[in-house]
């Protein structure tokens, strides 16, 4: 392999390779996948002179260290955490210069779950339908990460950003996701609808890249039995029969039999990708605007 | 024919049957071939059409009730055929439930002609309509489903293009690759490919 490579030293818990995804392919059951936090993935390769399609890393709560064969431009962005280059701190949200041979570090994440790494030319692990993305429900494109592996990196593509500092959202400390209710609001009773979007939820430790668990209020079905497999969106709110929602992120099943009560607003999702685990949640009701 | 909004950009439709799903399908693809439609993903399901990516969905929403859709059109292109060994664990299961023996659901599977209604579940695994008889899921599912089982479950046929956990009726067992990332088209079967499968014998 070339020099424009980076070694992965500690992979940390999860994580993996994304970029913009690879939408189109649902009617074949290929999920979109991609960036969780697609606006901090942007971000980053903003800062690093990458087109917006430059594959980046997604870490998940504990960062990731890597050892870059040639010098590199970088940036971290996402959930804010330490960043050092040889055991020296460096900034996070801004392009960082990390010589050949030398330790990048992200650390744990302080507040938020996913931290994003950017580095210059991208990474050119062999894209599958179009996108270089992990897709963690249906194990398309490359395996999470795992100590010793080697990534390809690109060729630069333009300089970076001269940029000291650029607004980065504060991960949230309460997650409100605006949700438009349906297409399934029939399927459950009056008080399950007032409770979805009057109660308080809060983020559940079982959430991952397929979807935002929440624990609160369960929500009671109307009728019974079962909805024959239909079609399902990004920002779907699923409730499975223990009655307690789930929020479709970037993995999500193409297709589903559990109603679907509501959808989350898109601009709300990347909060929803940097809410830890017992962040309080408030669904929030509007209308279908025509 | 019913659309409800889903969210701000998409729409789903639902129809009576699955013949009106599958020629909404149709029609929508024609659509969308000659420009008068702007849509990301048309994704069918059983009863249903999903719109998704729409500039104005309720909008759409006002026309399509008053389209007049004909019926799906017949395919022109080849029938896929897919040799299968009849060696599944469930097939004695499933004959007790049809009441015949074993090689008479054989010929059953073997006999009629399915059509991929949709895919779901994993990447290149379609829900094949067309067998004449249905067939309820195991009890309890199995916790890993070899890749290439041939199965049954509800009024649909497939093939598990990978190995994964699974509650469907094992009667058979295919060599042929129903995803491969590398091939173009990835997926061997799509929505509306029609698929037949040929019996053949049992490894020695």
């Amino acid at each position: 392999m070339s020099d424009r490579a980076l070694a992965v030293v500690r992979a940390g818990a999860l994580t993996t390779v994304q970029d913009q995804g690879r939408p189109g392919h649902a009617h074949l059951g290929v999920p979109r996948s991609g960036a969780l936090d697609a606006p901090a993935a942007a971000l980053v390769n903003r800062l690093v002179g990458n087109a917006p399609e430059a594959a980046v890393l997604e870490t998940t709560l504990n960062g990731c260290s890597v050892r870059p064969r040639a010098t590199v431009t970088v940036a971290v962005g996402g959930a804010p955490c330490a960043v050092t280059v040889d055991g020296r701190p460096a900034a996070w949200g801004a392009p960082v210069r990390v010589p050949g041979g030398a330790l990048l570090d992200i650390g744990a994440a302080r507040a938020g779950v996913r931290s994003y790494l950017a580095v210059s030319g991208g990474v050119t692990v062999e894209p599958v339908l179009g996108s270089r993305s992990t897709d963690l429900l249906s194990g398309l494109g490359p395996a999470p990460l795992t100590d010793g592996i080697v990534l390809p990196l690109g060729r630069p593509a333009g300089p970076h950003a001269c940029v000291d500092a650029v607004p980065h959202p504060a991960p949230p400390t309460e997650l409100v996701l605006r949700v438009a209710l349906g297409p399934r609001h029939d399927w459950f009773t009056d008080a399950a609808l007032t409770a979805l979007t009057a109660r308080p939820y809060v983020v559940s430790s079982a959430s991952n890249r397929i979807g935002l668990r929440t624990e609160g209020p369960t929500l009671e079905r109307a009728r019974p039995g079962e909805l024959p497999s239909e079609g399902m969106v990004l920002g779907a709110v699923q409730v499975p029969p223990d009655g307690r929602p789930v929020v479709f992120l970037a993995d999500h099943p193409t297709t589903g039999g559990y109603p679907v009560i509501a959808v989350v607003d898109p601009a709300d999702l990347p909060a929803a990708a940097q809410a830890t685990p017992g962040t309080p949640v408030r669904f929030a009701a509007v209308r279908h605007r025509r | 024919m019913r659309a409800m909004p889903v969210g701000a950009h998409a729409l789903l439709v639902e129809l009576d049957s699955g013949e009106e799903a599958e020629a909404l399908h149709a029609e929508l693809l024609r659509r969308r071939a000659t420009g008068d439609l702007a849509v990301a993903e048309i994704v069918p399901a059983a009863r249903t059409v999903l719109l998704d990516g729409l500039e104005a969905p309720l909008r759409l929403a006002e026309h399509l009730v008053s389209w007049d859709v004909p019926p799906a059109p017949a395919r022109a292109e080849e029938v896929v055929e897919i040799p299968v060994r009849y060696d599944g664990p469930d097939l004695a299961d499933v004959a007790a439930h049809w009441g015949v023996d074993e090689a008479e659901v054989v010929r059953l599977h073997a006999a009629a002609e399915f059509r991929v209604a949709f895919c779901g579940f994993a990447p290149g695994f379609g829900y094949l309509t067309g067998l004449p008889r249905e067939v309820p899921r195991r009890a309890t599912p199995r916790t890993a489903v070899p890749a290439g089982s041939v199965a049954l479950a509800g009024p649909y046929t497939g093939v598990y293009p990978r190995s994964s956990p699974g509650g469907w009726q094992l009667i058979g067992t295919t060599d042929t690759v129903l995803w491969d990332p590398a091939r173009v088209p990835a997926a061997l079967l799509a929505p509306g490919t029609r698929v037949r499968f040929t019996p053949t014998a049992a490894a020695p």
